[in-house]
């Protein structure tokens, strides 16, 4: 079986599986990161929401051979050891979460977005996709302003590409 | 309100322990302290020590030495907030820092009140956990007088320690030891008054919430249990389809794949990964015979269900009518999670983790259906994510029991979205006849028929599935009176049809109540009254009156809107709560209308944690919206047409208000029910407003199906 290496939260891994196997199941599967969840496998729900080089992507619908030399970051690597990504503290302030299982995908789309736009509009939180079942997005909306109101968002390096 | 719950006492009992170990039974299950004595526990809180087993049906604190205090909970939490709920209840009896308490949850036990649905986990803990933490305080307290010679009345407690006038402290670990040895507390152990409350009332963010946002809360599908490998199953097209044959050769010959093995629902595949699983699953080569509903699409349900509704009887003479027909569509459940369970099936034991509302039925069936007798079965309850009723069913927790036995392996099954949406449960789909008859610009009588699909086990295999009997159904929601109405009569009828269904968050209420309140709106219009003055005048309860009132009053009642645009409202009352819901919506296209605004309030008794409380309300509006203007499931030719997300289009960001306002109103009663309240007021309200803003008559629900 073929082997493929990239970066994940920081740290260089390498894992052995089929080059079309999704992102997500070498994820959850092989390495036990289990943070990006598996919501339909067809990159619809977007539950599995993390980064590639610091932009988003949907693991399901990712090969592992796309992956090969380039930084994945998955909710875990978001914080900067025990301080949060001003996403994730915005998620606490607004007790966002339900059931939590869409959450980390939820937070690492607000986090993409804020990335490429520091103040984002009504129109721009609405193209955000990823399905909340529990119905949090009235506060997932208020805490991504919150978050684009605190000043670090876009400080180097929170990607860890 | 409809129920008012008696003050009652709650008895607490000693446990024998090295470490301050309380338990009281369970409210609402007045069997669930079965053989134990209850004859202590007087004003100063003198408890019995039980020797028994009897502890395992009860709700149990233990303070650790490590100054933590421990719960239990005899309840799953699925994102409804019970686990902060229950913390905050201890957390204020015994003056302990809210991050000190700990709510695990316990596993399938085999006696009490185990059972999480009806909106009755609060209800039916609130009485105990306060008794239990009130009693655990009086004993610290009384510890910690002995040990500084001073009197108890002069120690107070806070932030998980007693505190002496001088300014000594000791944390509650470390007098554990010295207070399971007290029997006489030398203070109080009553539960403080309403008016003292600091935490129960106070809005305080999820317990959990840190390890949510790390992504450190676990799934049952991020368990690690030894050997446990990712299965799948492939399942018919159809519902309820039946395995004729399978070739699995080329399946079995793939890397990666551990097992192949039937099973009444299909063919499983136990694999490396899930990627490993589906691609086994998808080289299955598989003849399916078609399921009993094979040649029933939609429209023959639909037209079955109008048969079946019972007549409503004649109008009062001379009375003039306001009448209406409402089909509402199959809707899924569609959890986050999809259903995942993890088994460990030995010749001799079984150990199972999954997520259910009811772990000591799904217990029993697991022992039955895999043949060993139920204390050799452990069922560990695990943190769901997102139920809305349906994981009261255990099907996916028998299905991999099965497997594991068939595969002798532990397996970690996950059934696919595809399979979710496909193969249920659903709520079953519904046609409602609403007849008000009025008089003299008054109602004088309100008929409500209706017939909806109920479930037939015909289809064998379907029970072994999990299929538990839904809540019973109650009177119709109608019957409780909610309007001055004059005369009110209901009755239903049913189409038994062969399909996985099952309740949905408010169940019946959820179709029923927002069809009459569109009827309501629409008597009004008849009438020539506006909707809020009409229900005000006519609602029977002074505490819904009042919450109307409160969105009218918040949500700008009347302000005039473009033309396109309009406000809606509702109300519900159920659970010994009462709730209203105005809604704004932009339907300008009224292809893909937006609901703009949501301003809901509530009176729920004691609200234990508002903030919560506001969440579920959130999600009940997001619940209206979906299942009124968007999200359904057709059935074609006996197979559900939808498969993921992206066809079952229950509501994302871009639906959502924009503007969400939830008020609680004050008061000092006993907790009632709230996780289901929202959904008949929120959908009523949503359908409303899409009336009022497009000038039509809604009649089809979703709308945009």
């Amino acid at each position: 079986m073929p082997s493929y290496s990239f970066v994940l939260n920081g740290k260089p891994v390498t894992v052995e599986a089929p080059a079309d196997m999704p992102l997500l199941w070498v994820l959850r599967d092989l390495l036990h990161v289990t943070g990006p969840k598996y919501g339909c496998g067809v990159g619809v729900c977007r539950a599995c929401t993390s980064h590639l080089d610091g932009a988003e992507i949907q693991p399901c619908v990712v090969p592992v051979a796309d992956c090969v030399g380039r930084g994945v970051t998955t909710i875990e690597g978001l914080a900067d050891g025990d301080t949060l990504h001003p996403v994730q503290q915005a998620w606490l302030d607004c007790d966002v979460a339900q059931c939590g299982f869409c959450q980390p995908g939820q937070i690492m789309a607000a986090a993409a977005l804020l990335k490429k736009t520091s103040r984002p509009t009504d129109d721009d939180i609405d193209r955000i996709e990823n399905v909340c079942r529990c119905g949090t997005y009235s506060r997932i909306r208020e805490a991504i302003k919150k978050a684009s109101a605190a000043d670090h968002v876009t400080r180097p390096g929170q990607s860890h590409t | 309100m409809a129920r008012q719950l008696s003050r009652r006492k709650f008895m607490v009992y000693s446990l024998a322990a090295s470490t301050l170990t309380l338990a009281a039974p369970v409210g609402c299950d007045t069997s669930s302290a079965e053989g134990v004595e209850p004859t202590a526990a007087e004003a100063h809180g003198t408890s019995r020590v039980l020797v028994t087993g009897a502890d395992e049906e009860m709700l149990v604190l233990e303070v650790t030495a490590a100054n933590k205090v421990v719960v239990r909970l005899p309840r799953v939490e699925v994102g409804q907030g019970i686990t902060t709920a229950v913390a905050m209840m201890i957390a204020e009896e015994l003056d302990a820092r809210l991050v000190d308490v700990d709510i695990p949850l316990a596993e399938a036990r085999t006696k009490g009140n185990q059972y999480t649905g009806g909106s009755s986990s609060v209800r039916s803990l609130y009485g105990p956990a306060r008794a239990l933490a009130a009693t655990a305080r009086a004993r610290l307290v009384t510890a910690a007088a002995r040990r500084w010679h001073l009197p108890a009345r002069s120690l107070r407690t806070r932030d998980t320690m007693v505190v002496a006038p001088d300014g000594r402290t000791a944390t509650f670990g470390s007098l554990t030891t010295a207070a399971a040895r007290i029997h006489r507390p030398a203070v109080s152990s009553k539960p403080k008054p309403a008016s003292e409350h600091k935490v129960i009332g106070r809005p305080t963010g999820r317990i959990d919430a840190r390890d949510i946002v790390t992504g450190k809360a676990k799934y049952a599908g991020d368990l690690e249990v030894a050997g446990a490998k990712p299965t799948v199953v492939a399942r018919p097209p159809t519902l309820g389809g039946r395995l004729v044959s399978v070739d699995d050769r080329a399946a079995r010959a793939m890397p990666g794949v551990h097992a192949v093995v039937k099973v009444a629902g299909g063919v499983a595949v136990v694999a490396e990964s899930f990627h490993h699983a589906f691609q086994a699953r998808d080289a299955l080569r598989i003849t399916w015979r078609p399921g009993p509903l094979a040649s029933l699409s939609d429209a023959a349900i639909r037209s079955r269900l109008r048969a079946a509704v019972p007549s409503v009887g004649a109008p009062p003479r001379g009375s003039a009518q306001v009448e209406g027909e409402f089909e509402f569509a199959f809707v899924s459940h569609a959890p986050m999670e999809v259903l995942t369970a993890v088994a460990d099936v030995r010749a001799d034991r079984a150990e199972i983790w999954f997520s259910s509302q009811t772990p000591m039925d799904a217990r029993e069936s697991i022992a039955a259906a895999i043949g060993l007798p139920k204390p050799k079965v452990r069922v560990h309850v695990v943190r769901g994510g997102g139920s809305f009723g349906r994981r009261l069913n255990y099907d996916a927790a028998i299905e991999a029991a099965l497997i594991s036995k068939a595969a002798r392996r532990p397996v970690k099954l996950m059934w696919s979205r595809g399979d979710d949406i496909r193969h249920g449960r659903m709520r079953g789909a519904s046609h409602h006849r609403i007849r008000a008859s009025h008089a003299r610009g008054r109602v004088v009588a309100f008929s409500h028929a209706m017939a909806s699909v109920s479930e037939s086990y015909e289809r064998q295999g379907l029970a072994v599935q999990g299929g538990v009997s839904t809540v019973a159904a109650g009177p119709l929601p109608s019957d409780s009176g909610l309007y001055n109405f004059g005369r009110i009569s209901g009755s239903s009828g049913s189409v038994e049809l062969a399909m996985p269904l099952g309740a949905w968050r408010s169940v019946d209420s959820g179709t029923m109540r927002t069809a009459e309140e569109i009827v309501v709106d629409e008597v009004a219009a008849e009438l020539g009254m506006d909707p809020v003055v009409f229900r005000r005048g006519t609602l029977r309860n002074k505490a819904v009156k009042a919450v109307l009132d409160k969105v009218a009053t918040a949500g700008h009642w009347g302000r005039p809107l473009p033309s396109g645009q309009a406000q809606g409202v509702a109300v519900h009352e159920e659970y010994g709560s009462c709730v209203a819901c105005l809604v704004e919506i932009d339907a300008t296209d009224p292809k893909n209308p937006r609901v703009t605004k949501v301003v809901m309030a509530a009176d729920v008794g004691t609200a234990v944690n508002p903030r919560g409380l506001e969440a579920q309300l959130m999600g009940t509006a997001v619940d209206g919206i979906s299942t009124v203007l968007r999200a359904g499931l057709h059935i074609d030719r006996g197979a559900v047409r939808e498969g993921s997300f992206a066809d079952f289009r229950y509501a994302r960001q871009q639906h959502s208000p924009l503007r969400f306002e939830a008020h609680i109103l004050p008061s000092r009663r006993e907790p009632g029910g709230a996780g289901e309240l929202g959904v008949p007021a929120a959908a009523g309200a949503v359908a409303n407003a899409y009336a009022r803003a497009t000038r039509t008559k809604p009649r089809r629900f979703p709308i945009n199906f």
